[in-house]
């Protein structure tokens, strides 16, 4: 790293940020970007988390009460496409842009432009999506993987919803780009690789991922609207090709996107149980390691997703040991944070909780993930409650969870505030409990044999979906409170230090509490 | 306040990406209604482009301009030919989704629909009597018997000619890395030369196979990978073509120098992508 | 081990306060069915090896977590230690759980094997998914040429068609899962199933079988059963198919050997009249009444039982231009349905008295005034 300093544009250098909303629509700041990326999300979460208290409304008891079934789908669908493009992902892109300039001591983002531009498709990409809902046809209903033919079947807002993917695609690669080339380039003198902390590290990795795999999603949707508006036959059998063909490359795309979903939590987790166990990162040069052991092997486990379509026996068995051998690196990953709390001098302020949490009931999802690897007993699982359980505990108290984890960590650093200690807690002990209520049940439904996506069910079916409905308006109705203890502590509230936790390691705790407009204008010596 | 050499340049602010954000909305909304059938889809494209244009034009304005001022150190350099490779790499990916697609139907889904391996049962039971191997258009003969493009007519030439502009385009990064500007310049207007010819080719192609072959997009299977491969790629042939076009223009105003020249080795990079992309297609597609 | 999971299902439910009837003490709402087929049996024990794998594994690691919490805490004064590496440990906890997923994946190897082997089957039956029915054609056997769509019972949909004012407790645990025909398949045979589908995916899924398989436009997937018990075991379309996904259970009837042939006798007997009535001239009315009862189970989810349609995406047949139009354009619409819509083709879904019987109450229901079809017209375009 030979360089260290920084230069902006000449004058207005000792100003701090223009004012009004032009400086957030170009600004090129690594903490304004990260801000826009977070409120962006936030705002998603609430819409998304709106649609699904649709689903959970009309699924509170059986018939049909809310919705009409086409509708009904399309709740769904949108539900899980602004949960996972709009909310997750943004927000670990957000938390990225914050986090990884000030780790490692660089000015800002490497390409501050292209920062701004990544992040500003983004409400136009889902203004155009939402947009769908008000055309012929409505919105998209087909679940969020689009399989075709059924997906070929939306009516005028088709090539909208595909546009919109292609959009915030692009978003993504460019923001990807951009990871990269700063952690690569940007890093401060002395700071090697493996001395990066770990949010660094599993956000590189999971750039990667999303640089292979995002190009792949935007050629399979390409292929879905040439095959609906240009004659192709990509996916209909008569033309030769082939319906299955699609969920292939989706899920080629698709795998690796769960592990997008959660690799920057793991990061998040390596950072907060050292700093409230006072004690170093057990393992870490395994948990690198980990990490992208998991990202390889995200590449050749896909069709675990379609164990169900009439694959060749030989396909299922590879894929079926493929997927098993995650859980190998994983439980690494989970056995090193276990080791890291062993003989630590605990203490359990709001973010410890939320990462506690995540560490249990992430590995209860990865637990039934791995049932459902075992490709005969998927036949049984598959299309079922169960993989929703599922993937609602490693994306909810998984991935969800670490992000409100991260806030709260490092919410004091980025406002100069301290949140509301007792606020935080309490919010952490009703959405947990809430969120037990609303998916654990949801492993018995699909066992007993209730299908996914469908708007109406058996009676025998009742009692555990009213009970999981009630715990979903609980959770839901339990994020505001979340907002408002951001809110509050944007406002004000006590004044926080510049380590802010006793046992906080980084040079992010270097800055000043709220940090500098640029975090490191003379690149830091890390020894 | 003064640009040492050894400073990272941070633009303060920039009204680029959110005129590119809004560019491209208008164009994709365009599109979309277009595909609809909307009579004022297509307008709407074309406005969106054009501020797509414009907007290239001034962002990139704004690039070029910095870097003649010098602004630019090494590390700034760094950052952006790491950008370009990894853009590079998220272009190789696109193409090989429609690879895979090609793969798949000639490895799988066109054996399975002829009674091979698992597809016995949907050989007897759907489609039988179906028994043409690739090139097909399936079972369904959809879009009507078509002929395919030889090998080694144009696509040979073709082969030749983004080979040879590859190696033209090398003479002129070794003449810009010798400071011999007037060469670099001649043998960038030679690359260009190529790649235009290229596209003239492929667009005769085209026609002949519409008109001629009866080779279509709709020709099933065979049809659409042919021609999304085909598409995509000469797709990027234009826009390397057309970035060629303005590094030309821009050595020729002596923009470059013997150690300073991203943009060059930006768009050299791309076109060589582009020529191994046509590599993979003249052997998958073509010859094989 | 029931016993043992059973016991702290309860307890979990005290503890959330809700609730404790009948239902919840059902243990067949809290785990997979055993099923009654040895496929479904081996993949219940498949399930509750790997679950009782995790339960122990998760002992282990939340035990060692939550010891921790409560021992070495600061508010306890606990100082931290400062080891962070140990290349032993992440050895041992590499090897371990390699060694446990091998012997977990030999069984499942075992058994994914035996399911996928559909040879030697004594019976074939052809599946095809269609948005939302499904039609079985017994391809051989006794019962070889047998043929016949099965769908949401009409009781069943119009209570879900009420939405809130519908009595859903009269049908007890059958609600949604009833049709008009259940498919009725012998005990003790080998059944092999061909499954495909007319329109979008769709997945076959009959829990007590032990499996569900996609039944796939333009190919067949194969999937196999041997039932050994008489009995009516229920599924559902498990692949979001489009609206009424939901709507789309599947009835197996699996009969002795003696009751199965008598059931087959009737069939037969029935299909040899639906022929011969197919060479005769129908009247009007005769035809009006078949065709309304023809389009409520296979048209009306769309064009709506009083035909308006749900315009754009279904167009109404009332006063449509082919409806009241040209008596062929109107044939080959339904025949061949239109590619790329939801319109599917019904060549192989209806006979030719259902289809000439529907198209003319389209032409003369809802204020629509066309020429009358006759089955012979049907036949003759096939
Ligand atoms: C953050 C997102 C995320 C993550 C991390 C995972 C993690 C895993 N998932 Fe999940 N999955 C999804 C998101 C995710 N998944 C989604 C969204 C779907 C549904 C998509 C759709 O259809 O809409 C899905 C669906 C899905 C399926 C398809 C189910 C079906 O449709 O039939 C399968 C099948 O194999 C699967 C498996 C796994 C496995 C094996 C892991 C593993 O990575 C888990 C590994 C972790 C552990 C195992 C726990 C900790 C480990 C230890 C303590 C070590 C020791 C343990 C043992 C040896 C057992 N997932
Ligand atoms: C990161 C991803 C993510 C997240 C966070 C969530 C969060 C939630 N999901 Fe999600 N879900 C998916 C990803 C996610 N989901 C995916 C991928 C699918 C599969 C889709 C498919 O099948 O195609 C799915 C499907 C899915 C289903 C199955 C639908 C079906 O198969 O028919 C259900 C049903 O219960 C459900 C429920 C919930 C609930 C209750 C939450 C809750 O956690 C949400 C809680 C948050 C809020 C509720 C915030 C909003 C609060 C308010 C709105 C309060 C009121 C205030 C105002 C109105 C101002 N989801
Ligand atoms: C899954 C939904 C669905 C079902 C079930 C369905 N149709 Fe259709 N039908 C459509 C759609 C969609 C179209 C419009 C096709 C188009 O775009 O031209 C259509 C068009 C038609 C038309 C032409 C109407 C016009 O004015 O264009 C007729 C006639 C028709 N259907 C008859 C039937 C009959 C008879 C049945 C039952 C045997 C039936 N349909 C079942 C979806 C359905
Ligand atoms: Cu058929 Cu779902
Ligand atoms: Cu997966």
């Amino acid at each position: 790293m030979s360089t260290a300093t920084a230069t902006h544009d000449g004058d207005h250098h000792d100003h701090g940020p223009a004012k009004g909303l032009m400086r957030w629509i170009t600004t090129t700041n690594h903490k304004d970007i990260g801000t826009l990326y977070l409120l962006f999300a936030l705002i998603m979460f609430f819409i998304g988390g709106a649609m699904a208290l649709v689903i959970r409304a009309e699924l509170f008891q059986p018939g049909m009460q809310v919705v009409d079934p086409q509708f009904f789908n399309s709740m769904t669908t949108v539900h899980a496409l602004l949960m996972i493009f709009g909310a997750v992902m943004p927000a670990f892109t957000g938390l990225a842009n914050w986090l990884i300039p000030m780790q490692i001591g660089a000015p800002d983002m490497a390409l501050p432009r292209m920062n701004n531009f990544s992040f500003w498709i983004l409400p136009f990409a889902f203004t155009l999506l939402l947009s769908t809902f008000f055309m012929s046809g409505g919105g998209p209903a087909g679940g969020w993987t689009l399989y075709p033919p059924l997906s070929l079947q939306m009516g005028d807002g088709f090539p909208f919803m595909i546009f919109a993917i292609h959009l915030a695609g692009i978003s993504s690669i460019m923001g990807s780009i951009n990871v990269i080339v700063t952690i690569l380039n940007m890093r401060a003198p002395g700071m090697t690789l493996m001395k990066m902390p770990l949010f660094v590290w599993t956000w590189l990795i999971t750039a990667y991922l999303l640089i292979a795999t995002m190009p792949v999603l935007a050629g399979a949707v390409t292929m879905l609207l040439t095959d609906k508006f240009a004659g192709t036959s990509f996916f209909s059998a008569a033309g030769g090709g082939d319906p299955v063909m699609y969920q292939h490359i989706f899920w080629f795309f698709g795998h690796p996107e769960v592990y997008i979903l959660i690799l920057p939590a793991f990061g998040i987790i390596s950072a907060i149980v050292p700093t409230f166990a006072r004690k170093p990162l057990f393992g870490y040069s395994s948990m690198v390691y980990a990490t992208a052991s998991i990202a390889f092997l995200s590449f050749i486990v896909w069709a675990h997703h379609m164990f169900t379509v009439g694959m060749p026996v030989v396909g299922e068995l590879f894929f079926m040991y493929a997927t098993m051998m995650i859980a190998v690196p994983t439980g690494v990953k989970i056995f090193n944070w276990v080791s890291t709390m062993w003989k630590g001098s605990m203490t359990f302020e709001t973010p410890m909780l939320f990462a506690i949490g995540f560490i249990m009931m992430f590995t209860i999802g990865g637990f039934s993930g791995l049932m459902l690897a075992i490709a005969p007993a998927d036949f049984q699982y598959h299309d079922t409650y169960f993989v929703v359980a599922h993937f609602h505990y490693v994306l909810v108290t998984g991935a969800v969870y670490s992000i409100m984890a991260a806030a709260y960590f490092w919410l004091p650093k980025w406002t100069g505030n301290m949140y509301d200690e007792k606020l935080g807690r309490i919010h952490f002990w009703i959405s947990t409990i809430s969120v037990n209520v609303l998916f654990f049940p949801q492993h018995f439904l699909g066992l007993a044999g209730m299908p996914r996506r469908i708007p109406d069910y058996a009676v025998q079916f009742a009692d555990w979906n009213m009970i999981s409905s009630i715990g979903g308006f609980v959770f839901g109705l339990s994020q505001l409170m979340f907002v408002w203890i951001i809110f509050k502590t944007i406002r004000g509230g006590e004044k926080a230090t510049d380590e802010v936790w006793e046992g906080a390691k980084g040079l992010e705790w270097t800055l000043s509490s709220p940090p500098p407009y640029h975090s490191f204008n003379v690149a830091p010596e890390v020894k | 306040m003064a640009h040492s050499a050894d400073s990272y340049y941070v633009p303060h602010s920039s009204y680029w990406p959110i005129i590119a954000s809004v560019a491209l909305t208008i164009g994709v909304v365009g599109a979309a209604n277009w595909f609809n059938g909307n009579s004022t889809g297509q307008i709407t494209l074309y406005i969106g482009l054009a501020l797509v244009a414009f907007m290239m034009f001034g962002w990139f304005g704004a690039v070029i301009n910095e870097s003649l001022k010098g602004m630019y150190n090494e590390q700034v350099d760094r950052s952006f030919r790491q950008g370009m490779m990894w853009f590079i790499f998220s272009e190789v990916m696109f193409f090989a989704a429609f690879f895979g697609a090609l793969f798949y139907a000639r490895a799988l889904s066109v054996p399975w629909l002829l009674g091979e391996g698992i597809g016995m049962s949907t050989n007897m039971t759907l489609w039988a009597g179906y028994g043409e191997n690739w090139p097909t258009n399936g079972p369904g003969n959809v879009g009507g018997d078509f002929q395919t493009m030889g090998a080694w007519g144009v696509p040979a030439l073709n082969t030749a000619l983004l080979l040879a502009s590859g190696v033209t385009i090398t003479i002129a990064h070794h003449a810009l890395k010798a400071g011999n500007n007037a060469k670099t310049v001649i043998w960038l207007v030679a690359t260009v030369l190529l790649g235009i010819i290229f596209l003239g080719f492929q667009a005769y192609e085209y026609i002949h196979a519409y008109h001629d072959l009866n080779l279509t997009l709709e020709s099933g299977i065979y049809g659409s990978t042919f021609y999304m491969l085909t598409g995509f790629h000469g797709f990027h042939v234009t826009l390397g073509t057309a970035m060629l076009i303005i590094i030309t223009w821009r050595a020729a105003k002596s923009h470059f120098n013997p150690e300073h020249h991203f943009a060059f080795e930006g768009v050299a990079w791309y076109w060589h992508f582009v020529d191994v992309v046509w590599l993979g297609l003249f052997i998958f597609v073509y010859v094989l | 081990m029931v016993m043992l999971s059973r016991k702290w299902l309860k307890l979990l439910l005290g503890a959330l306060g809700f609730y404790a009837g009948a239902a919840s003490a059902d243990y067949s709402l809290l785990n997979m069915t055993q099923g009654v087929t040895e496929t479904s049996r081996a993949v219940y024990d498949l399930h509750m090896i790997i679950f009782w794998v995790c339960v122990v594994i998760g002992i282990v690691v939340f035990g060692a977590m939550i010891y921790s919490i409560i021992n070495h805490r600061k508010s306890k004064g606990f100082k931290a230690a400062q080891f962070h590496e140990s290349t032993t440990m992440e050895i041992v906890w590499t090897v371990i759980p390699i060694v446990i997923l091998v012997s977990m994946a030999i069984p499942a190897t075992k058994v994914l094997l035996a399911m996928e082997d559909t040879s030697d089957a004594d019976m074939t039956i052809k599946v095809t998914g269609i948005q939302w029915k499904w039609k079985y054609d017994y391809i051989d056997g006794e019962a070889e040429g047998v043929s016949f769509v099965s769908s949401l019972h009409p009781d069943h949909n119009e209570a879900r068609l009420l939405g809130v004012d519908a009595d859903l407790e009269r049908f007890e645990d059958t609600y949604l899962l009833e049709v008009d025909n259940p498919l009725v398949v012998p005990t003790g045979q080998k059944i092999r199933f061909l499954l495909t589908a007319a329109d979008v995916i769709h997945a076959w899924w009959v829990p007590e079988l032990g499996w569900k398989k996609d039944a796939i436009p333009g190919f067949i997937n194969e999937g196999w059963t041997y039932i050994e018990e008489p009995g009516v075991y229920r599924g559902q379309c498990a692949e979001l198919c489009g609206k009424d996904h939901g709507f789309m259970p599947i009835v197996v009837v699996a009969k002795s050997p003696s009751d199965y042939k008598a059931w087959v006798a009737e069939q037969k007997g029935a299909a040899a009249l639906a022929d011969a009535s197919a060479g005769r001239e129908w009247t009007k009315d005769e035809l009006m009444v078949k065709g309304e009862a023809v389009y409520k189970t296979n048209c009306a989810a769309c064009h709506l039982p009083n035909g308006a349609g749900v315009p754009p995406a279904f167009p109404a047949l009332a006063g449509s231009p082919i409806a009241i139009g040209d008596a062929a354009a109107h044939i080959d619409m339904v025949m061949n349905g239109k590619s790329g819509t939801a319109m599917a083709a019904y060549k192989g879904i209806l006979n030719d008295v259902d289809m000439a019987a529907v198209i003319t109450y389209e032409r003369n229901a809802w204020g629509n005034s066309a020429s009358v079809v006759q089955p012979a017209e049907i036949k003759a375009k096939r």
